[in-house]
């Protein structure tokens, strides 16, 4: 079923419940994770048709974070929603836990499935999305990819790949945060025109503000109502958004921070600051 | 498992691809949630008469074996049973990173047909010649490594496959195969198969070495030494019990691969042996080289893969005794 959370404050939330599952460990990838708490919010919020208590169930959506380092974004959402309890939050990548740093869907309740070397989830994505178009199911899968993880070459056989099968059923994303763990995109591997690379590979394309909530959720809604092509909706995004000590910096894709930090930024998150 | 041997060293009717046809034709009739993803080689393993046919049930994923191990591990996590295809040098060397993760690491399911292992990619050369696929694998937790020895097992291996789960790698021979089994026989996937007892020395082979280290045997018995064969077919799990029990019977070992001897079967029967019952064994299966291209004939003399290598190698070994 769908749920009917107001995605703008559950992204704030999202963005706190990381920092604060975070705080105590005083490292992790902060940058992707923040970039990508508003996509999360509208899929998990509004977008998807799951059923928290029931995470094998057959018939929902699925959504598979290609770019496994958000791994604990995806984790406060899943929380959130209600997948497993909030408090189990603070055991990200501690000894034993079953929140790793990068998804594993064999440990945590709600992960569709395991990344981390980036590029795969784009094919098991498809994987799923084709599979269940193979059983005529009306479940859509759902993709995020990050923007470095479109250096890889698996991303572009995906490309191909989806809109020669119709894969209708499955609706990408990329956090176009426009940095890469050792700098800008731009200057280490330049993707130019996202867009028109995937109009060209024939995805039906949309480029939004990735942090208007609105705006993602219009995309989805768009890109459902066309039946031939696989759906690509590029974020425009900042990485660390949110994050008084990570946005606007540079080497923010896995940074070390401190306690104070943390709690200065949830401050400001609470108070609406960002 | 209820076999016999064949022993008339003689090449089977219908090659191995034609078998793997056939047995894929049989089981999606029986299941339609069997699909064939096949990376723009279907003309090599001989599937066109089945995308024809059942076009619902086949994928050329084109020339990206990747993206197709990847597709196939999403397409099981929602119940599909795949199986893919590709030469074994590309499906290995090509797609190990989503071999890893999307398939071993994640839990899915994946048959992977790895087809022209070593000496039978013949004409395409040493950048088609996997001495290697098999020690790739190897590291991957969990994963299943079959080397069918003739079509009799191929089919049988495809029929289990399709009914098990976890990630499978079949290593096969397109080719007609020696015939080694009487039709109808069947295994246990990680059990090796006596196919002769002996005495003074046990063959350890796999593949189309099978066959060369029957004749080996054969050689050898003309020089009164009585050799036992084991075939095994399964490289991961490797059968402990049974290879154990045979270093005890007859206090030698030779293994005999189609690979590489660092990493494949040669290596994993070493471990058990030094493990469990070290004694005198030889390896005999590429020493370390890159392939070339010839008649698997030549290519078998080159490397060393023959009856008579074999047999020498074994009187060698039990010198060491």
């Amino acid at each position: 079923m769908y749920q009917n959370r107001e995605p703008k404050e559950f992204a704030k939330e999202i963005r706190i419940r990381v920092l604060e599952a975070l705080k105590n460990l005083g490292f992790g990838h902060i940058g992707g994770a923040m970039s990508a708490a508003d996509v999360l919010a509208v899929l998990y919020g509004k977008a998807m048709n799951i059923e928290p208590a029931n995470p094998g169930w057959e018939d929902r959506d699925y959504f598979v974070m290609s770019k496994g380092h958000a791994g604990p974004a995806l984790y406060a959402t899943l929380a959130l929603s209600g997948y497993f309890p909030v408090d189990e939050l603070k055991t990200i990548n501690t000894n034993g836990t079953r929140l790793p740093s990068h998804c594993d869907r064999n440990k945590t309740p709600g992960v569709d499935m395991s990344t981390g070397a980036l590029g795969q989830g784009m094919s098991t994505a498809i994987g799923i999305a084709h599979g269940n178009k193979m059983l005529k199911k009306d479940s859509y899968t759902y993709l995020l990819i990050g923007d470095g993880e479109c250096d890889e070459g698996q991303i572009w056989e995906g490309a191909l790949y989806a809109p020669q099968h119709k894969l209708s059923n499955l609706i990408a994303f990329v956090d176009y945060n426009k940095q890469q763990l050792d700098g800008y995109t731009k200057d280490i591997l330049d993707l130019g025109d996202l867009s028109k690379k995937f109009i060209e590979f024939g995805w039906y394309t949309i480029e939004v503000d990735g942090h208007d909530t609105d705006a993602i959720y219009g995309a989805i809604q768009l890109a459902k109502a066309q039946n031939e092509k696989p759906g690509m909706i590029i974020l425009n995004t900042e990485k660390g958004k949110g994050c008084t000590f990570a946005e606007g910096i540079l080497y923010n894709h896995h940074m070390t921070f401190t306690k104070e930090q943390c709690e200065e930024a949830i401050e400001s998150l609470k108070k609406g600051d960002q | 498992m209820n076999y016999k041997i064949d022993n008339s060293h003689a090449a089977e009717k219908l090659a191995m691809r034609d078998a793997y046809a056939e047995t894929m034709t049989e089981l999606v009739k029986e299941n339609p949630r069997i699909v064939y993803l096949e990376a723009d080689l279907m003309n090599s393993i001989g599937m066109v008469k089945f995308a024809e046919e059942f076009p619902d049930n086949t994928i050329n994923c084109g020339i990206q074996e990747a993206n197709m191990i990847g597709t196939a591990a999403g397409m099981s996590a929602v119940g599909m049973i795949p199986f893919t295809h590709t030469f074994g040098c590309f499906a290995t060397r090509r797609a190990l990173d989503q071999i890893f993760l999307s398939g071993a690491y994640a839990k899915t399911n994946i048959r992977m047909l790895g087809s022209d292992p070593g000496v039978t990619a013949a004409f395409n050369g040493g950048t088609h010649m996997p001495f290697e696929d098999i020690g790739l694998l190897r590291g991957i937790p969990g994963i299943t490594i079959i080397e069918p020895t003739d079509s009799v097992m191929l089919r049988d291996m495809v029929k289990q496959t399709a009914k098990m789960e976890g990630i499978f790698y079949i290593r096969l021979s397109r080719k007609n195969a020696i015939k080694v089994f009487e039709d109808g026989s069947t295994f246990d996937i990680g059990k090796a198969v006596s196919i002769k007892k002996g005495t003074d020395v046990t063959l350890i082979a796999s593949g189309i070495c099978v066959d060369e280290s029957m004749k080996a045997a054969e050689i050898l018995q003309e020089q009164n030494v009585n050799a036992a064969v084991l075939n095994v077919f399964t490289i991961k799990p490797i059968d402990r019990e049974a290879i154990a029990a045979a270093a005890k019977n007859t206090g030698a070992v030779v293994t005999v691969e189609n690979h590489n001897i660092h990493n494949g079967l040669g290596s994993a029967v070493a471990e058990v042996l030094a493990e469990t019952t070290p004694v005198p064994m030889a390896r005999v299966g590429i020493q370390d080289e890159f392939g070339e291209v010839g008649s698997v004939d030549y290519l078998k003399e080159r490397f060393g893969l023959t009856a008579e290598n074999i047999a020498k190698n074994a009187l060698e070994v039990i010198g060491r005794k």
